[in-house]
Order: structure tokens, then sequence, then C-alpha cells
């Protein structure tokens, strides 16, 4: 099997493997005073100052969730509430046009339901949003913005946004800025301080770490309203009994993560520029979207083209079929697909949204991955080309 | 062979592909979205275009062990489905929607599809047999479904594959069971897929708006009024609101239908029925038979009795003279032509008299 689906989920590490293991079969609540729940709770804060320690956060900062979803929502519409209440003026929610559902979704939902007003702000052809851009968007009214969310990283064409440069706009109005960092950490350097955001997503799953733990860093300052009630957990902002296993292995995952960053980084980068060329030899019209630099503006393990004349998930289909596994972007839960919102943001039109695929790399993938691929896509892309035909 | 499973998330298509399987093809499950904003739940025993549908589409095939993907045909259904429906209803004809989607969608836009991907066959829970290459009439004559399928010409019998033609819906059912599928007790869908509520003229009527008219006698005698002709059919009873009671005191039917008057014409039982009906081009599902031909039978809708009667063409169109009057022929219904079980071909009604 040729897994090339990193960007949806990647393996977990053998060291988060063991640990999570180990600690699975031990009891305790973290939130409980006897010695038991003391051990727990031990866990779970030197998880909490591993994670702060490896993305330039403070221990207190670190608010454990159970992923990129929950985190997303948590910032987009905690800081919403948190914001208006302070002052009804700020209704405003920037967030930029290439975000996740879990961004893009919620605030939308806010503008449904909570009398938000949504701003959408445009990104360039490589998907990338200007700082002046969102300049020119908090200075229509600035006292109305109640925040922003900018990913630090696209999760499907790889495009890495100026986030400290957006962060230093935001903040010279005030405006508290959300980035979901997501497909960033353990790809690229991430420093929560550094950075000048006031909230980021961070998930276990992209890193090596188990599925359905994440952390949602909230800089001390910056006040949340819960979404979960109950007992009080994390900061009163995340209520729920803490999973000690899952934030354990999900802490050694961010740590290693991040300690390999760089090396890991080079290598994929090398691999998938190989992939690049060597598809765009096999399918010499294969248009390769986002940042075509494919230097430090791009992640470095993502690979996004559209085929002309291909349906993608045609494409997909061929291509699982012989084992190679890939993604389309983005599915509804039906599984349809429809165009990306990504690639239309960009300026593309529905058919090359439409006949995308995304490409991801991970830690296990090697130059053989390569090689199924390049053996495979070029068949695969004759076929759909004329099964394209037969429909339209 | 490779062989595409079409599965709506019934009952039906996942034995249809289970037994594609056991006959030892490489089965892929499709399933085929059909609307562009899909319910979240199925209401009822209607349609097959709910997520859930979708859901269970999916369970099935992992039951299976087979690779599962969902192919949105939500734009062509859309076009050639669901807005020719809409247009046969303004236009006073009664389609159905069924037979279209077979005839445009199922074995059209999907097979041809199928073909170009590499698979070699669709196979669908259809209950209708092929037989050396010609389509017949179900074992089980309560579940037949040769009518909706007698659109498909040779090419594309000879590509599609109806696993269930030999057995009874209650085998089907205690089949599904035993082979650990959850679609086992799931209701039959039935009615029209894309109108869950199952109430087909206040669909037609948010779609074409209130058209009021009057409902008339064979003389031309005003006996009511109504909001829209789309909201009758040719052999209708019920609903037709008249306050003005048959002098003989018997039920009354809608005999025709006039959209561009909006008239709605109601009479006796005896009026409705006719001996001729004509219709446009035939799709032959094998080689064209030699016209006129005799002693052959046809059906005007999905269950209706199959009348004797004689065939030939005319002008290109195919017309049929029944040997009984036969009640309740509306323009825009197939006439399907059966050879005892087998089935000649189709044709669509455009008048009967």
């Amino acid at each position: 099997m040729t897994y090339l689906d990193h960007a949806a989920t990647t393996p977990m590490l053998p060291q988060a493997v063991d640990l999570m293991s180990e600690l699975l079969g031990q009891v305790g609540n973290a939130s409980s005073l006897h010695a038991t729940g003391r051990r727990a709770r031990r866990v779970v804060e030197e998880s909490r100052e591993t994670v702060a320690a490896a993305l330039g956060a403070r221990p207190s900062e670190v608010v454990f969730t159970s992923g990129g979803t929950e985190s997303d929502n948590l910032a987009v519409k905690g800081l919403f509430w948190s914001r208006i209440a302070t002052d009804p003026r700020r209704r405003r929610v920037l967030v930029s046009a290439v975000e996740h559902h879990a961004v893009l979704d919620a605030a939308m939902w806010l503008t449904e339901h909570e009398g938000a007003e949504l701003v959408v702000l445009p990104v360039d052809a490589e998907g990338r949003l200007a700082p002046e851009a969102l300049r020119e968007a908090i200075e229509a009214a600035p006292e109305e913005v109640a925040l922003v969310s900018v990913m630090w990283a696209n999760n499907e064409v790889g495009t890495v946004q100026p986030i400290a440069e957006l962060a230093a706009v935001a903040a010279e109005y005030g405006v508290p800025m959300h980035t979901d960092a997501v497909q960033a950490v353990g790809a690229l350097p991430v420093d929560f301080a550094a950075s000048g955001v006031a909230a980021m997503t961070v998930t276990g799953h992209k890193v090596g770490g188990p599925v359905g733990v994440g952390a949602l860093l909230l800089g001390r300052d910056v006040d949340s309203v819960p979404l979960l009630h109950g007992g009080g957990q994390e900061r009163d902002v995340r209520s729920g009994t803490l999973d000690v296993a899952g934030v354990a292995a999900f802490a050694l995952a961010v740590e290693i993560a991040v300690k390999e960053t760089d090396d890991r980084a080079e290598r994929l980068r090398g691999l998938r520029n190989e992939l690049v060329t060597r598809v765009i030899e096999v399918v010499p019209d294969a248009q390769l979207n986002g940042d075509a630099s494919l230097a430090a503006g791009r992640l470095p393990a993502n690979a996004h083209f559209s085929f002309p004349g291909c349906e993608g998930d045609a494409l997909l289909m061929l291509l699982d079929a012989h084992g190679v596994e890939c993604s389309t972007g983005s599915a509804c839960s039906a599984g349809v697909a429809r165009p990306s919102h990504v690639l239309l943001a960009m300026g593309h039109d529905e058919d090359r949204a439409k006949s995308s695929l995304r490409f991801s790399l991970g830690h296990p993938s090697t130059e053989s991955d390569v090689d199924a691929l390049v053996a495979a896509i070029g068949p695969a892309v004759t076929r759909a080309r004329s099964a394209r035909r037969t429909v339209s | 062979m490779k062989v595409l499973a079409a599965m709506s998330g019934g009952v039906d298509s996942a034995v249809a592909a289970a037994r594609a399987i056991d006959a030892g093809h490489d089965v892929t499950g499709v399933h085929l979205a059909l609307s562009q904003t899909p319910a979240s739940h199925r209401e009822g025993a209607r349609g097959c275009c709910s997520l859930e549908d979708s859901r269970d589409a999916r369970r099935a095939a992992d039951v299976l062990n087979i690779a599962f993907y969902v192919w949105d045909v939500a734009e062509r259904f859309t076009r050639d489905v669901v807005d020719d429906f809409v247009a046969e209803y303004a236009a006073g004809r009664t389609p159905n929607p069924c037979v279209r989607c077979n005839e445009k969608i199922k074995f059209a836009a999907v097979l041809d599809r199928a073909l170009a991907l590499g698979f070699d066959a669709v196979c669908t829970g259809h209950y209708a047999r092929i037989v050396d290459g010609r389509l017949h009439r179900a074992a089980d004559i309560s579940k037949d479904q040769s009518y909706v399928l007698a659109v498909l010409r040779p090419d594309q019998l000879a590509a599609a594959m109806f696993p269930l033609g030999e057995s009874l819906k209650s085998d089907v059912r205690d089949e599904a069971a035993s082979r650990g599928l959850a679609v086992a007790t799931k209701p039959d869908s039935h009615d029209i897929c894309f109108i869950p509520s199952g109430d087909t003229s206040g669909w037609l009527r948010d779609r074409l708006g209130a058209a009021p008219g009057s409902v008339v006698d064979e003389t031309g005698a005003v006996l009511g009024s109504h909001d829209g002709t789309y909201g009758f059919t040719v052999g209708q009873r019920r609903g037709l609101a008249l306050t003005t009671p048959a002098p003989d005191g018997k039920p009354r039917y809608v005999l025709s239908i006039s959209p561009v008057s909006r008239t709605v014409t109601v009479g006796p039982a005896e009026s409705l029925a006719v001996s001729q009906i004509r219709c446009g081009p035939p799709t032959w599902c094998g080689s064209p038979p030699s016209l006129p031909l005799g002693s052959v039978l046809a059906q005007v809708r999905a269950h209706g009795d199959a009348i004797g009667c004689q065939i030939e063409l005319v002008d290109g169109g195919l017309v049929a003279a029944v040997e009984v009057g036969l009640n309740g022929v509306a323009a825009g219904q197939t006439l399907v032509v059966y050879d005892g079980d087998e089935v000649l071909g189709s044709a669509t009604i455009d008048v009967a008299a």
C-alpha cells in the first residue's frame, strides 16, 4: 500500500504507542485528590509543560481538547462571545477564504445564529493572504472586529501564511488572532509566543500522536467563553475529564515532531520535489496548485495537482485500485466531492478544482512511495480522461 | 469481470452486489448521489437520496469487504430526471421518473462512465432477468421491475447485471440477514425518491406555482375548480373536489388534461377506456421485431396489467391497438411491449383514443 494521505492522518510514532499503551492500563482521574488522581494529574501537567516547551507557550496557555475541530470551534466561538460580551459592537469575524471548515463553518454558524458578520479575507493565486488585505478589512471598522482567524498552513494546497506579519497587524488594532496550526506543527518551526497570535490550534494525529486529542494554545490574557460546561477543568474553558493516556501520547508526539522538524522537513521536501518533477514528467499538463516555489512558502510534504480533463474522484478510485491512496481535498459527509473552496478562492474555476488531487507525505514515506505513484498516475489519468468525456 | 455495483443503501442492491461477488466478479460499490443537498435522514419508506442511505450503502460495502465510492450524479439527475419531470407535468403529461433515471442516469451516464473507467458491467438490485441477452420479467412477479428497464437498448443490457431476477423478495431479505447486512429489515423504497414528502402535487405546486382552472365534464359544463393541472393524472378518481355529483351518481375520472387552457376534463369510467395508443419512436431491447406484430402484450404502468394488443409503426411512432379497453392511459407514460415474459421494447405515449 502506498499511503500518500498523511495530511489526513499519519501513523502514530512507536514511542507514542508505547507510552499510551502503558498509561491506558493505569487508573486515575486527574481531578481526583487522592494519590492515584495525583499521579494522573502529574502526567497531565508534565504533558502540558512538554507541549508548551515544544511550541513556545507557557504551560498555563495549553488547553487540552479533543482535537483540531474542537480547538477551532472553541477559538472562533469562544473568542467571539468573549469579545462581544465586552463590547457589543464587536460583531465582525474575519477569516481567510481558505480556512478549514472547522473555522469557516463555525464562523458561518455565528453569523446565522449569534448575530456575527462574516468577513472572508481574499487570498492570492497561491492561496496566501496579504497582511495589507487584513489591514484593509480591519480598518473598515476596527472597533467592530471580534477576532481574526487565519490558518498557519493550508491543509489542501500547503500554502504557508505570513502568520507573524498578520498577527502584528491584528495586534496593532488590539484584535485577537487565532491560527489553525494543525498542518504546520512538525512541518515548520512554530513558536506560539513569537508568532504573536492569541490562540492556536494543534492536534495529535497529524504529528504521530493519537486521534481524539489536541490542544488550543490560549494566551494567558485572552478570555474565551467555554463551549463545554461542567467540572471546570482546563482553566474553566474546557470542562471534561482529561484523557491522561491520550494527552501524554499527544505531548510526546509533539515533542518528537518538533525536535525532528528540520531534518524531517528537509528529507520530505526533497522527496516531495522529486514527486512533483516526476508526476509532471508523466503528465506534462498537470498543474501544480499553491506555492510554486516549493520552498519555505509551502508545506514540505504537500503536493497538490490539477489534472486537466479528469475528475478527481475518478482518479482517486483508479489510484486506489492500484494501492495508491490520496485525497481529493474536501468531501462532504455523504462522500460527494464538491469543488474545493480553497481552489475557488485562489481564482481557479470549478473544472480545475474538481480535477485536483492532494498527495501528502509523512514520516514513514520513502522513495518507493513516489515510484508507485509515478507508475500508476499516467494510466489513471488517461483512463479518467476518457471517462470524463463520456459524461460531459 | 470488473463489476460496478450501484448501491442505493437498500437491501436489494446490497444482496445483488453480494451475489456478484459470489459469482467471482471483482466488485466495486458505488452509491449514486442524486441530490445536491441531501436530507440527513430517510423519511418513511421513500427514496434513496439521504445521507443515511449513503451510509447504509457504505456499511453494506464494508460488510462485503469491497471498495466503495460515492459518485455525484446530482447535476445530471436534476437535469434529465427532475427537471424533465416538472416540464412533463407542466405540459399536461404524466412522466415516469424511474424510467427516465434508468434511461438517462443508471444505464447511460453511470454505465458509460463505468465502462470508460475499466469496468465491464453495472450490477443493480432490479428485479428483472436477462436471458440470452434479452430482458424478461422477474421470477417474483409482485416485484417485477422489467417495466422501468424497458428503455434499455441491447448494448446497455449487454453490460447490465440483475442478480436478483430469479429470486423472491422474501428470500432476498433472508439472504441479507444471513449475510449480516443490516439493511435486511430496511423498508422498501417506493414512490418518487426526489419527493420525500410523497406529496407530488404539493411538490409540483411549489415549483410551478398555482395555475387555477376549471374541472369540466365531457360537455364542457364546469363542475369545479383546481389550482393547477399538474395535480391530476389521467384515470385519477380521488381528490377531484367536484361540487356537482354525476347525474347517474357513478364515480368520475380524469379523462384529459389541457395545460394551456388549464382545463381538466372528467367523465365516467366508460369514457376512460382507450383502444388505441399512439406513441413516439420505440426503443427495442433486442433486435427490432418485424411489424405489424400481433399477440403481444401492452403495459402502461409499472404495476399495471398487461393487455393483449397488436403493434405497428406509423410515421416512425409506435401504435398499439389493445384488445380490451384500457383505463387511465396518459400521455407521457411509458408503453412497454411484452411477448409473454420477454420485454420487446418501449415507447413514450403521445395520445390515447
